[in-house]
């Protein structure tokens, strides 16, 4: 009797949930689930047209290219699945205010992941579902990893703004905007060399983040041919970064001069202050993940004084898209962009202009769209937020210049 | 005739097994038919890998009595054991069919071993202490096997706690194990058909042991200690004997979790402790003991989330609001004061005898 009445009432709450979506996306109505357990979710393929982030009114003659996007909007993650969404948004409408991509409009739609290769996948299936015809996700690294999968499977294109670990990229359809960890770390270590910065240097890094380890892996490949010396490395994990104080403590013995930091600016500013506790002031170095730094809140931002980072954007730049792109997203979103945004803003750009190279049409389906870009992906030269003349290789990795950002007077200055 | 011949619980048990069977022929059908879409296509994997979960964690809550917090841990376990055999056997063993039976068999061994070595101490001890020592192993093992580098190459294996340059590695190694990266490409062998047969040799497995002597025992534990003790049931054996199947079980649906995805990392997101929680409230929301409750709960517990992908961030709230709806309504005194005057019986008659055996 129980559980008769309670598998009715999952029925009824399924049934709901469909009706719900349904009549929100203004589209047939579901038929109700007269089995919740099978047959209801056959048809909520349909409901996946219900996701409001569609940002264009699509053209007149009904034919628009669906963009799809990936990434974790709730959860630890949501600040990069966030940007992300909303750098793509502002692209979006860009690109449909001054006539779309070869006169026909973009349709945006971005699902959350949750951060989970999981979640990922099935983001990706509702959105294959709605019509995507390119991917640009997902945001973060493992989830990447896993949907690669699926868009070689289904050769759909694949640009990721932001999965950094290697095989993100591994398959011939997929392409990144960002750096890979072992390109920052090697990129990193190579400047800190040529540039004569320090010989005896520490590392401190996340050993439970996939990104932290790629970096600090490749750069400590790279040390030894640059002639740096690693006297010191600490490794601390997610559920234990709080306190610095022994790994700055084994830094400052070690008598390092340079303190390389490749995680994210959240726990670099409570290195910074442990290092001021312990009056120890070697030069700090980071990675991308240290773009933010400025904005922690308590955080004396004075601590971050002389700090090096490698970016691949920065907001207070004179360039004239840059301002042109911060302007709008600050009045838009009420705060300045970071990386992860101005990385989406450019995928966008980079899938217009790969396009239009290669005479993509609204009507073609996803596979054809999928091996007219990858050819095109290694012809186009691209000029955007996050770099000059970027090019693409055929294994999807970019070629661009790293930038290196030094804080001075309380903001970040391109070096 | 015959059917009355047959008792309550195999009347009972049988409908659960036809409920998978018939779940099972109507999904292929609608696929044939190519009426499912690419997101039903993509959960069903999944969904059965969260049933054999539910099915399992209900072995211990349900019907040992015992509270399990930890059975992300075995599947954690079972996952990694079984894609790392995977992983290194892809070039040996080439048929994906015997690689992936090797991979559960493994997968269910590992996650038994460490089943049964966590049940020796602590289920010979009373109260939750099962719950707080399966809580910290599955906080423990998540932890464990992101410190864990483990490469192979032409002169063996090579196993390292720190990082990947520890292991000294030939260049031509193959790093299987990395650290917090996980395991990548790990062979994609799971199937929608290999998902269903393992939930029924998992219900084959649950229902025959509960309906068998040995079940008997542990429900007479269960249910008075003491007096089971004085009949001369061996407490701990039966208790571990429940554990262990309970965790071995666990780690299956840890094999089909990562032969579902190229990339397996032990994030606090798949294997922690809001995993395990989320198993529990499918076996406690499907009724505890009740074993084709906790597989209706796992599908429609599954399945919600992504139904409601439309409502954005609010569906983790509907989530919310659906599993407080759900107790109110079978828990509750004015739940189930509603529930007999609008008693099923009396509304749908007949009806939904079928529909139930449907």
């Amino acid at each position: 009797m129980k559980k008769k009445a309670l598998s009715l009432l999952l029925a009824c709450a399924m049934t709901f949930s469909l009706a719900a979506c349904g009549g929100k996306g203004g589209e047939t109505e579901a038929p109700a689930a007269d089995n919740a357990e099978t047959e209801a979710p056959a048809e909520a393929g349909n409901d996946a047209e219900a996701g409001d982030d569609a940002e264009a009114p699509a053209a007149s003659d009904g034919a628009v290219i669906k963009i799809g996007g990936i990434g974790p909007t709730t959860g630890g993650a949501s600040a990069y699945g966030i940007a992300v969404q909303r750098g793509m948004e502002i692209a979006v409408e860009e690109i449909n205010g001054a006539g779309g991509i070869g006169g026909v409009q973009i349709e945006l739609n971005f699902q959350d992941d949750e951060h989970d290769p999981e979640k990922s996948v099935n983001a990706y299936n509702t959105l294959k579902d709605w019509g995507m015809q390119v991917l640009i996700g997902s945001v973060t690294s493992n989830p990447c990893i896993a949907v690669a999968e699926q868009t070689y499977n289904d050769n759909m294109f694949q640009l990721t703004p932001s999965g950094t670990a290697v095989k993100c990229v591994q398959y011939d359809n997929a392409f990144r905007m960002c750096f890979s960890d072992p390109n920052q770390g090697l990129e990193s270590a190579k400047y800190i060399g040529e540039n004569g910065l320090a010989t005896k240097v520490a590392v401190i890094y996340d050993s439970s983040d996939p990104y932290s380890v790629g970096i600090y892996e490749a750069f400590r490949a790279e040390a030894a041919n640059q002639n740096i010396e690693i006297v010191s490395d600490a490794a601390f994990t997610a559920d234990n970064r709080t306190d610095f104080s022994t790994a700055v403590q084994g830094a400052k013995n070690a008598g390092a001069e340079l303190l390389y930091m490749p995680f994210y600016y959240t726990e670099a500013s409570l290195v910074l202050a442990e290092c001021s506790k312990q009056s120890y002031a070697p030069l700090f170095f980071g990675v991308d993940g240290m773009d933010g730094i400025l904005s922690v809140e308590n955080f004396d931002a004075s601590l971050a004084e002389d700090l090096m980072y490698m970016a691949p954007f920065v907001a207070n730049s004179d360039d004239e898209m840059v301002k042109s792109f911060v302007g709008k997203y600050q009045e838009k979103y009420g705060e300045i962009p970071n990386q992860f945004a101005a990385d989406a803003y450019d995928c966008v750009y980079v899938v217009k202009a790969a396009m239009e190279e290669a005479g993509v049409t609204a009507d073609m389906d996803a596979s054809a769209i999928c091996d007219a870009l990858k050819t095109a992906m290694t012809s186009i030269t691209f000029d955007g937020i996050t770099g000059k003349g970027i090019s693409w290789e055929a294994s999807g990795e970019p070629n661009k210049a790293p930038l290196i950002v030094q804080i001075k007077g309380g903001e970040g200055v391109a070096l | 005739m015959k059917m009355k011949a047959w008792n309550k619980s195999t009347k009972s048990n049988l409908i659960t097994y036809g409920m998978v069977i018939a779940a099972y022929v109507i999904m292929e059908i609608l696929m044939k038919a190519g009426m499912v879409s690419s997101l039903l296509q993509g959960l069903l994997v999944p969904l059965c890998t969260y049933v054999i979960l539910a099915v399992s964690l209900n072995l211990v809550v349900g019907i040992s009595g015992e509270l399990s917090l930890g059975h992300a841990g075995f599947m954690c376990v079972g996952a990694f054991a079984s894609a790392f055999f995977s992983n290194y056997t892809k070039e040996a063993i080439t048929v994906s069919g015997l690689r992936f039976f090797l991979a559960i068999l493994i997968g269910a061994a590992v996650a038994a071993l460490f089943g049964f070595l966590i049940g020796i101490p602590v289920l010979r001890l009373r109260g939750d202490y099962l719950a707080i020592v399966t809580l910290a192993f599955g906080e423990i093992i998540k932890n464990v096997i992101n410190v864990i580098f483990l490469g192979h190459d032409s002169k063996g294996f090579h196993i390292s706690f720190k990082d990947a340059f520890s292991m000294n590695m030939e260049p031509d190694g193959e790093v299987l194990i990395n650290g917090p990266q996980g395991i990548t490409g790990t062979p994609h062998d799971s199937s929608f058909l290999i998902g269903v047969i393992l939930i029924l040799i998992t219900l084959f497995i649950v229902i025959n042991m509960v309906n068998s002597r040995t079940g008997r025992a542990i429900m007479a534990i269960r249910d008075n200690r003491i007096a089971a003790e004085s009949v001369g049931i061996h407490i701990t054996k039966y208790k571990l004997l429940a554990f262990t199947v309970s965790a071995s079980l666990a780690g299956v649906a840890g094999v089909l979790y990562a032969h579902n995805l190229s990339t397996l990392a032990a994030q606090p997101k798949n294997f922690g402790y809001n995993m395990s929680i989320m198993i529990l409230v499918f076996v406690v929301l499907g009724g505890i003991g009740n074993i084709r409750g906790s597989i209706i709960a796992a599908v429609v517990l599954t399945l919600l989330p992504e139904l409601l992908r439309s409502l954005n961030d609010y569906r983790m709230l509907m989530y919310a609001v659906v599993l407080i709806a759900t107790m109110i309504f079978t828990s509750s005194p004015g739940g189930q004061a509603f529930r007999e005057r609008y008693s099923l019986k009396a509304l749908l008659g007949q009806k939904k005898q079928e529909k139930e055996a449907k």
